[in-house]
């Protein structure tokens, strides 16, 4: 084949794989302006009113607070952890690091449902210990949320110390500077973007869970993503078009800016 | 301010390999002294050591008379220049300098006056707000120098600082460093594995071969009389010839041939001739056959621009290089290979070292 035809067979499944991806989002965020009562083609005029009456629904509006406050804790706590967590990992030598690192990484690997149900039946058997509420409560979910967000942390702060150079400590030592000094002026800005695109990726690992906090939320609590199941069982018209939009566009931003701030595609 | 460094049996090894094996050094103050080998003879090990960043297996270390062994790097008062530079990448040029000083707690404008100054010895006062990444090789280097300087250091140590250059800023940047060190009259080491570098800034040089001091002198003294076989390859003395000294001032090689040698200093029994490529006189054949000449045959001829090197093989087998001007440097017409020419050895020329097992 040609060079010229082998960059157009490449260009076309690179556009179809595209298409696939984005072309969904795309017909949601459009069909959330059509007037039409329920979900169809065509548009049978556009409006603003699913956008309105998403706002009016109690369990969007709980959800998103629930979502946004779960996923705020969640980043805090995954930096909280993860940081350290992976200066120890990078920098530390001791007997069972990598059963440790493994060990942080292990929620990446087991597939969302699993891991909800695993969690789910994991905090029955505390409970039953030591006879304390966990299943349903907030404390729970937090906990929950931070458990998933807290390797990808762990990955993006980890490979960038690893990349890092360790002769800017040094050199920050032989200027005078004491260990603590070190970590705070030169480490820990050095990897800064790493940081940030942990902070902004462990919001949207927390915001978009759908399978921990499905066993996790108790009764009257709940998610933005588990209102947005439970509304489409019994409706499918334009609001859950609206939220849904509102979610590409609050996740879709998060993920484009982290992207500036670490190359996401090291985390893999 | 600048101090004397002393070492005493220091050691360090890494599970059963010695990176430094008992080394036994003096810098008096002022001087600068090059650690000169190749990869993994342990320069490296021993500077950083000197410096905190790997900690002595035994032995110590001592910085002005005072004992700093056990001492963080932070607590020695040293100036580090690393081979990448190591500059911090968040920061501007003028907080690099200033950082020293800031540990240092030191005034706000004393700081500023002194990093102004710092930037302008290296002449990069036009820089102070630029970002490392902005600027070139050269430019990074010379902020590393001036953030260890900046700081008023009893030692500078400086490792490999000129190998990142490209060779034109390595000459302006090696003269540059001789000159700041010699104004401030700041003891400095730096370890290199370019003898070209230790021979011309260099006070004094020692030669390390296997975590141990293989010679130590002046740049002259290592140069000229090289006292073992590794110092003499090392600083580019190609021809190793073993042998025997047979009576005053004459000499028998392996083949048979005798060299006639200087009575003085060629000590007894079996030893090595060593001789430079540049002292070698070869003279095409049919020319005066003085006598102590071997005869030769130039098996290659390599063209260097300032200098032609020429591989020659005896009859006997031995193998000789010599090198001489090109015509482009006011030497006579160059030769060919397959050529046979008589190679004399002037007597003033010949050095020896041990035999090695």
């Amino acid at each position: 084949m040609s060079r010229a035809g082998i960059r157009w067979t490449y260009g076309t499944i690179l556009g179809a794989v595209l298409a696939f991806i984005v072309l969904p989002l795309v017909v949601i965020v459009w069909v959330s302006f059509f007037a039409n009562r329920i979900l169809a083609f065509p548009a049978s005029g556009y409006t603003l009113d699913w956008y309105a009456r998403a706002l009016d629904t109690d369990a969007f509006r709980d959800g998103f607070v629930t979502s946004v406050e779960t996923a705020l804790f969640a980043t805090a706590a995954s930096l909280a952890l993860g940081v350290p967590a992976s200066l120890g990992l990078v920098r530390g030598r001791f007997p069972g690091r990598d059963a440790v690192q493994a060990l942080l990484l292990a929620p990446m690997v087991v597939p969302g449902i699993v891991g909800g149900a695993a969690l789910f039946i994991a905090f029955i058997e505390v409970e039953a210990l030591l006879d304390i509420q966990v299943a349903g409560t907030l404390g729970g979910l937090l906990v929950a949320h931070t458990l998933i967000a807290l390797p990808w942390t762990v990955r993006l702060v980890s490979a960038s110390l690893a990349s890092a150079d360790r002769a800017i400590e040094e050199a920050a030592a032989s200027l005078g500077a004491a260990p603590l000094t070190v970590l705070r002026r030169v480490t820990l800005p050095a990897i800064r973007p790493a940081i940030v695109a942990a902070a902004l990726f462990s919001f949207v690992i927390s915001f978009i869970d759908l399978e921990k906090s499905i066993f996790l939320v108790g009764p009257g609590r709940t998610t933005l993503q588990i209102a947005l199941v439970n509304y489409l069982e019994w409706n499918l018209d334009g609001t859950v078009a609206a939220v849904a939009a509102v979610q590409i566009l609050i996740v879709g931003t998060a993920l484009l800016v982290s992207d500036r701030y670490a190359r996401l595609v090291q985390a893999f | 301010m600048s101090t004397t460094v002393a070492l005493r049996s220091l050691i360090k090894r890494y599970g059963s390999f010695t990176a430094v094996d008992d080394i036994f050094l003096d810098v008096p103050e002022g001087q600068l002294v090059a650690l000169l080998g190749p990869s993994g003879c342990g320069k490296t090990t021993t500077l950083r050591m000197i410096g905190g960043f790997v900690e002595a297996d035994a032995g110590s270390i001592l910085i002005g008379g005072r004992d700093v062994t056990r001492l963080p790097p932070a607590k020695r008062n040293i100036g580090f220049g690393f081979q990448s530079y190591a500059l911090f990448p968040h920061m501007s040029i003028a907080q690099n300098v200033a950082f020293g000083l800031e540990m240092r707690r030191l005034p706000r404008a004393e700081i500023a006056s002194r990093v102004a100054r710092a930037l302008d010895r290296v002449r990069l006062s036009a820089m102070a707000d630029r970002l490392p990444k902005q600027l070139s090789g050269g430019q990074q280097q010379r902020v590393s120098l001036a953030r260890a300087l900046v700081i008023e250091p009893s030692v500078l140590l400086l490792d490999e600082p000129l190998s990142n250059l490209d060779a034109q800023l390595r000459g302006e940047m090696k003269l540059e460093i001789r000159q700041i060190q010699k104004a401030m009259g700041i003891t400095t080491i730096f370890v290199t594995h370019d003898q070209d570098e230790a021979l011309s800034i260099a006070d004094r040089i020692v030669v390390m071969r296997a975590g141990r001091i293989e010679q130590d002198g002046s740049p002259e003294a290592v140069f000229g009389a090289p006292r073992s076989r590794f110092v003499a390859e090392f600083m580019g003395v190609t021809n190793l010839l073993p042998g025997t000294v047979e009576g005053p001032g004459t000499f028998r090689l392996a083949d048979g041939n005798a060299i006639r040698v200087p009575v003085a200093g060629a000590g007894r029994g079996a030893m090595v001739l060593a001789i430079r490529p540049e002292r070698v006189r070869i003279t095409p054949s049919g020319a005066d056959t003085a006598p102590d000449t071997l005869d030769a045959e130039i098996e290659a001829a390599t063209y260097r621009g300032l200098s032609v090197e020429y591989r020659l093989r005896t009859p006997s087998g031995l193998c000789l290089t010599a090198r001489r001007a090109t015509p482009a440097t006011g030497g006579p017409a160059m030769l060919e290979p397959g050529a046979r020419v008589h190679v004399a050895v002037p007597p003033d020329a010949c050095h020896f070292v041990p035999v090695e097992f």
